[in-house]
């Protein structure tokens, strides 16, 4: 298989010429519950207007995430799955005509091979990976293997990220640069940072085209108050434990309210 | 043959790096820079010494165990007495050096994570000492095993988190100390116990144990007029034997062994022997051999000691591994118990199970050099906080015997 699936950049870039606020943009780990019920709950993600799919890879040592990632990573590989699991969520949101991408910690890219994995990645339709513990300092194998198959390097910045660091994380960014609003780990959090709006719009004036935020948001109304200044709101851990307590069904409806939000 | 005892990071060869997220980045380079500046400001340097020479106790003690020689193939053999340091290892060295940092940075809390309990009963003390706030996170399977170390940390003021996720060891206190920092930057700092984790830690770390091996090097050549032919000491993120090692590294003639904690045995699959059974990947912050499975996930360790029971180890062993400047072998549970023992019996000296680890070692090297060899072991801790597990061990206590 040959097809390169959607980039994020193309995107986003169809969800503002559409007249809509911002992209919304849904995290679930690959192999929660299962295989094969994360790969309905992603397919049924682009189903209810989720635009980019952001299929995680579960880690033994997930030291960026809060509880509820944690319990549902350590439940996948409870499971037994594996890193190409992540191929075939992949194919399946492309084929349902989402945006995926991969964010997985950098060791699971490392031993499956950064080459080969951006050549499976891409063959599988995927656009690029977020990596949260890989900064462009490091990642120089990851860029000139994401340079070869044109993937999205989605690195994060933080808003304790220097003008310097700023600026070199959207010199080696593509597709969109990942703000985290806050400082701390992924959870459901009653506010959204203020910090979230600042960086952002530091982001623009070191001139990256598009940024979108993750960390807190679980509600219609915090994707709304997101989606005013940001190009994406990031979703994940509401999701999972949407997942985790209603199934399918109720990730359903949490994404058609989270999209309202973004409209 | 190049100064290996200057390297300083990031890298060593190809490990180590800051493979670690951005939010903390800037808190990392705060850190450098006031660590380089303090390498060099009289004030910091003298404050240090001061605190080294009046409250650790140092410079420690170079003791020769002429009656354990015997179970060395008669060598001579000189133990670093770090067991004799105020709190009872080596890890105060450490914990001092970077509370002052933190102080400086103006850091009103500390973190830290521990696996035997030695390096958090060092940071309770130091942040104890210097008026901070300190968190400790610290594994439940090590919390029970290493029960009066955490009854250490509480009286000194430290607030002690028992770790229940993951394998509820070392790796998982550590992920969860980086959770904490991440949310608390602006007022903690994370005082990593060992030469692991991103950049400069490795480097910073290994600056404040070094004074180990420029002690050590001093008083062998003092006490047989000559450098030792083999140091040994134990490796569990390695930051005793980083410490000790230093030193020697420029000696081509200085032989220099790493033991890591073999388990079970290294073919059981139940142990912390990284050299034999792991190899490169990243984590915690940097690049170096780790214990995973094919797809990258760490698999978990086991060793009877806490403190060596890291599936990860500092990226400069990394290093100093595939350039085979530093043999690594593995000693199994057996041999380091015995060894326990045996130093116990033959000196008066009950050493922590993690540094009789390093015993075990020199008995192996002792009998493989002979009698006109000098060994140099670095006796990293003392064995107080293991007597539960060595009396379960070797059946010390009296049956149906309750403690009140």
């Amino acid at each position: 298989m040959t097809s390169s699936g959607p980039r994020t950049g193309t995107t986003l870039d169809a969800v503002a010429q559409a007249g809509r606020k911002a992209a919304l943009i849904g995290y679930l780990p690959v192999g929660f519950p299962s295989v094969a019920g994360s790969i309905e709950a992603m397919v049924e993600l682009v189903k209810s207007g989720v635009d980019i799919i952001e299929v995680g890879m579960p880690y033994s040592d997930p030291g960026m995430d809060g509880p509820v990632i944690q319990r549902a990573a350590e439940q996948g590989l409870a499971a037994g799955v594996r890193t190409s699991d992540i191929f075939s969520a992949v194919s399946a949101v492309a084929e349902a005509g989402g945006t995926a991408v991969v964010m997985s910690y950098w060791n699971i890219v490392l031993q499956y091979g950064v080459s080969a994995f951006a050549r499976d990645l891409d063959s599988a339709g995927g656009g690029g990976i977020i990596t949260p513990d890989l900064i462009p300092d490091e990642a120089s194998e990851w860029v000139s293997a994401s340079d070869e198959f044109d993937l999205d390097r989605i690195f994060l910045a933080a808003p304790s990220s220097t003008p310097e660091r700023l600026a070199t994380i959207v010199d080696a960014s593509r597709g969109f640069v990942y703000a985290a609003s806050t400082m701390g780990v992924t959870g459901v959090r009653s506010e959204v940072d203020n910090h979230a709006r600042e960086l952002v719009s530091r982001l623009k004036d070191a001139g990256a085209p598009h940024a979108c935020v993750g960390l807190g948001v679980s509600t219609r109304e915090q994707a709304a108050e997101v989606a005013e200044y940001a190009d994406g709101v990031i979703v994940g851990s509401a999701l999972v434990r949407a997942l985790d307590s209603g199934g399918v069904s109720g990730i359903a409806s949490l994404a058609a309210e989270l999209a309202e939000g973004c409209a | 043959m190049t100064d290996l005892s200057q390297e300083n990071g990031p890298y060593f060869g190809s490990y180590g790096g800051r493979f670690f997220p951005e939010a903390l980045i800037p808190a990392l380079d705060e850190i450098e820079e006031t660590w380089r500046k303090s390498q060099v400001d009289p004030e910091f340097t003298q404050q240090l010494l001061d605190l080294q020479q009046n409250y650790i106790g140092r410079p420690s003690l170079l003791t020769e165990a002429t009656r354990f020689a015997a179970h060395c193939g008669g060598a001579r053999v000189f133990l670093k007495r770090e067991d004799l340091n105020h709190t009872g290892s080596h890890k105060i060295n450490n914990a001092v050096g970077q509370a002052l940092l933190a102080k400086r940075m103006g850091k009103t809390r500390v973190i830290a994570e521990t696996g035997a309990g030695q390096h958090g009963v060092a940071a309770a003390t130091a942040a104890a000492l210097l008026d901070m706030e300190c968190e400790v996170y610290m594994g439940e399977e090590d919390t029970q095993r290493q029960a009066l170390n955490v009854a250490r940390m509480r009286l000194l003021g430290a607030k002690v988190n028992s770790v229940s996720n993951g394998t509820k060891t070392l790796k998982d206190a550590m992920n969860e100390a980086m959770r904490d920092w991440v949310a608390n930057v602006e007022n903690t700092h994370y005082i990593i116990g060992t030469v692991a984790g991103p950049h400069p830690f490795p480097a910073m770390v290994r600056s404040f144990q070094d004074i180990i091996g420029v002690e050590a090097r001093e008083q062998i050549q003092n006490a047989v007029g000559r450098l030792p032919d083999a140091v040994c000491a134990c490796v569990g993120g390695g930051s005793n034997a980083m410490g000790l090692f230093a030193a020697f590294l420029a000696d081509p003639e200085v032989k220099i062994f790493g033991f890591e904690a073999g388990g079970d045995g290294v073919d059981s699959g139940r142990h912390a022997a990284r050299f034999s059974g792991g190899r490169p990947g990243v984590l915690h912050g940097s690049a170096t051999y780790i214990l995973q499975n094919e797809d990258g996930q760490t698999q978990g360790s086991h060793s009877i000691s806490a403190g060596l029971d890291y599936p990860s180890v500092g990226p400069e062993h990394s290093h100093l591994h595939d350039i085979q400047r530093v043999t690594y072998e593995p000693v199994v549970d057996e041999e380091a118990m015995e060894a326990m023992q045996l130093l116990s019996r033959s000196e008066g000296i009950i050493p922590a199970i993690e540094s009789a680890h390093a015993l075990a070692g020199a008995m192996r090297i002792g009998r493989e050099l002979g009698s006109e060899a000098v060994l140099l072991v670095n006796l990293s801790g003392r064995g107080d906080k293991d007597m539960t597990t060595a009396a379960k061990w070797f059946n010390y206590f009296d049956e149906g015997a309750v403690q009140v």
